[in-house]
């Protein structure tokens, strides 16, 4: 009872730095991908390294945190849905990763007619999840706030899907010269770029269902 | 004598203890936000100096309403009232001390035929009404309060953890102060009348009667708390409505404000003094003032979680336990008095003549007991000092716990993947040394192979230059003849040849298994053919080391084609290098 500040002070802390990780790895995925796409290999090289680190460190961050919420009972009601969040915030960091190491493994050829959409895809399958990030932080100060976060995460996944079908339908219907195995591989990669907005999708609706439990 | 009889009301405070905490930390305990152990010890102390300091006021009331001045009566006054109340807990019926001690003071009315004072009793069933709706204006009021204020300040979620875990210890020591103040007169107020003049005097405060009485009847409600309320505290808080922690706060400490403006004289004297009626100080029901603070907040969410259905309970409750308190104590006064002739009223004149002998014969009423003072002194230093010791110990201990077992876990899922790193590279390294193995031997094979095709293709040619000298008509035939045989056995018995074969088999083991599985029907030498066929070798080459005829090797060649089905425009080597 009377370390409850100092433990509560550290967990805050802690949820601050697990934040920035996840935030600094979904900037090295976008990075790293337009490196791809432009050639520049060894920054990319550069870029997988960076978010393997962050990947790590964020790990690390959440059991910490997992630790001293279930020690110390912080936030005894909603310790359970509080961890579920983060974890499934973890899921975006652990996406990008896999994603960007997938390119290093598959090295895909992305022919150059493609290139600007699966560069505009990219973005903004990003910026939904750039912004479920500070929509999960305000999560925790001010819950008013969250739902106009939530507002933009969802459009930026909804603009991601048809993006992502206009690349696909391009890909198989007006590009007769690629071989089917090159079309398959493109659709896999469209759809590892998509998945990254669909993972912030889950982490706003659960803030959303979030935010009505824990209103007062 | 009179501490047997007070037994009833001990009981009567045990059950109060028991049931009213859970009001108090019911919903901190029930939601983890408070330990149960250090509820306990809040609530306990505090029930005790609020029943000692502040206990008085509401029991003048219960005497207005009927003094019962023969200790038979109080003591079955106060054991109907109490077992009315163990009842209908068990019953899961909402029930409070307040209504059933009354309920019981009237039946005792009843039966000795003191008229009861109807002012006053309406006066009494007002502030029950009146307990619940103020605590719901208190709990409406508050909570708008404090959800104003978090709003403006944007506290952090787990700092407002922090904060209301505090904020319910605190709240909880001041609703168990109110609840001591208010609800002890219910418990051994009815003892009053009938109470030996006794007076402690530790020096630097002193205790009377009615302040020791108090005293003993805190005791009892905090022995409630201490062996029974574990069970209540853990099933209570969220019957009627689902609470946050918020709102749980926002309640105990409405609850909190009834009970202590119901008990306060020093409130009710200010209100008197800048003119306003002064408030009549009645034990209210604990429970009664949490309902209407919860009724309160769930109408402003729009009383969608309200459960009407406990509401109803509860509303019976209060018309229940009055009536059958009062019914049990009226059966009871009958019993006592004609079965085991025990006095439960007195003759009003006989009172005032028996007061008048005590005054003649002990013309010093008050009995100042000084004797024990040093010891008294003496044993409350210590149990204050113990206490403190313990408590500092516990402290710190659990707090030691709570450090190591983080710290403890951490170190393990840091070793765990420490183990988990060596054993990969170890095995990594392992593979290495494995394949570089492979590589030695397949290269060594390569040159056993190698070794014997030149070998071969030597003594081939000197066996066609030693029929060339035969075929001479010089040359003694008979001689070259024997060197030749020599040779052929050479080319056919080699050593060097086993060796290859060996290595051949072994290196290709898991490569015959796969050849064997998709193509069962192959021969030995056809599946030695396929392992030389692997090696990149051609036919001639093949044909040396197997020492048959490149014909031969062709025609082997053509079989094992068929046997697996090769189509014209397939490649052997490339098929067989895949598999």
């Amino acid at each position: 009872m009377i370390k409850i500040f100092k433990t509560s002070k550290n967990v805050i802390i802690n949820i601050d730095e697990y934040f920035n990780t996840v935030e600094l790895g979904i900037l090295n995925f976008k990075e790293g991908v337009n490196n791809y796409l432009e050639g520049n290999l060894t920054e990319f090289e550069n870029n997988l390294k960076i978010i393997e680190v962050l990947e790590g460190k964020a790990d690390s961050i959440i059991r910490k945190i997992e630790n001293d919420l279930y020690i110390y009972s912080l936030i005894p009601n909603y310790a359970s849905e509080v961890l579920n969040l983060l974890e499934k915030v973890d899921d975006i960091i652990d996406k990008v990763k896999n994603n960007l190491s997938q390119f290093d493994v598959e090295r895909p050829f992305i022919p150059e007619e493609i290139k600007i959409d699966f560069s505009r895809l990219l973005n903004i399958s990003v910026k939904s999840a750039e912004n479920v990030i500070p929509a999960a932080r305000v999560f925790f100060t001010d819950q008013n706030l969250v739902k106009d976060r939530i507002q933009k995460v969802i459009f930026y996944e909804r603009e991601t899907d048809k993006l992502a079908t206009n690349i696909k339908r391009k890909v198989f219907k007006e590009m007769p010269h690629l071989k089917l195995s090159e079309k398959i591989h493109l659709r896999y990669f469209t759809l590892h770029v998509e998945e990254v907005s669909d993972a912030a999708e889950v982490v706003a609706k659960m803030l959303s269902s979030l935010v009505i439990k824990t209103r007062m | 004598m009179f501490l047997f009889f007070l037994t009833s009301g001990l009981f009567l405070g045990w059950s109060l203890g028991a049931n009213d905490a859970a009001n108090i930390f019911g919903s901190a305990v029930g939601t983890k936000m408070v330990k149960f152990s250090s509820a306990v010890i809040i609530a306990s102390v505090f029930v005790v100096l609020g029943a000692v300091l502040q206990g008085y006021g509401a029991s003048q009331t219960l005497g207005d309403l009927g003094s019962i001045n023969a200790i038979g009566g109080a003591f079955t006054v106060a054991l109907c009232a109490g077992l009315t109340v163990f009842w209908m807990t068990k019953l899961q019926l909402p029930v409070s001390t307040s209504q059933g001690i009354i309920g019981a003071i009237i039946g005792w009315n009843f039966y000795s035929g003191n008229p009861t004072d109807l002012a006053v009793l309406s006066k009494i069933i007002g502030t029950w009404v009146a307990g619940p709706i103020l605590g719901g204006i208190f709990a409406i009021v508050l909570y708008l309060l404090l959800k104003y204020f978090l709003d403006k300040r944007r506290i952090h979620l787990l700092k407002l953890d922090a904060y209301l875990k505090y904020g319910l210890l605190i709240v909880g020591a001041f609703g168990a102060y109110s609840l001591g103040a208010n609800n002890v007169s219910n418990v051994v107020g009815v003892f009053i009348p009938s109470l030996p003049e006794i007076n402690l005097n530790f020096g630097f405060f002193s205790l009377n009667s009615i302040q020791l009485l108090f005293l003993v009847g805190g005791t009892s409600i905090a022995l409630g708390i201490i062996t029974y309320s574990k069970r209540v505290m853990m099933t209570v808080g969220n019957n009627l409505m689902k609470l946050s922690a918020e709102a749980a706060l926002v309640v105990v400490l409405s609850h909190s404000l009834v009970l202590f403006v119901f008990s306060s004289t020093t409130l009710s004297n200010l209100f008197q003094s800048v003119g306003l009626p002064g408030i009549m100080l009645v034990p209210v029901s604990s429970s009664q003032a949490i309902v209407g603070a919860i009724v309160g907040i769930g109408l402003l969410k729009g009383g969608r979680g309200i459960q009407f259905g406990v509401l109803g309970k509860i509303s019976l409750g209060w018309i229940a336990t009055p009536i059958i308190a009062g019914l049990t104590t009226f059966v009871s006064l009958f019993f006592m008095n004609n079965v085991f002739k025990m006095v439960v009223v007195q003759n009003e004149n006989n009172v005032i003549s028996h007061k008048i002998n005590e005054v003649i014969t002990h013309p010093q009423t008050n009995t100042s007991v000084n004797l024990y003072q040093p010891l008294l002194f003496l044993i409350i230093i210590v149990l204050i000092a113990v206490i403190v010791v313990m408590l500092v110990k516990s402290i710190r201990k659990s707090a030691q716990t709570k450090e190591d077992a983080s710290s403890e876990r951490l170190f393990k899922y840091e070793s765990q993947e420490k183990i988990l790193n060596t054993e990969l590279q170890k095995v990594n390294s392992e593979n290495a040394k494995l394949e570089k193995q492979i590589e030695f031997k397949r290269k060594e094979q390569m040159v056993i192979a190698l070794s014997i095709i030149q070998k071969n293709q030597f003594l081939e040619k000197l066996k066609i230059k030693i029929d060339k000298i035969i075929s001479k008509p010089e040359v003694k035939a008979e001689e070259l003849i024997t060197l030749k045989r020599l040779i052929i056995d050479n080319l056919s018995i080699d050593k060097e040849r086993e060796k290859f074969n060996f290595y051949v088999n072994e290196l290709n083991a898991d490569f015959y298994l796969r050849l064997v599985n998709r193509f069962p029907d192959l021969s030995e030498n056809e599946q030695r053919l396929a392992a030389l066929i692997r090696l990149n070798l051609s036919s001639k080459e093949i044909a040396s080391i197997l020492n048959i005829s490149t014909k031969s090797v062709e025609v082997n060649r053509h079989r094992l084609r068929k046997k697996i089905r090769l189509k014209r425009e397939e490649n052997l080597t490339e098929i067989i290098s895949k598999l």
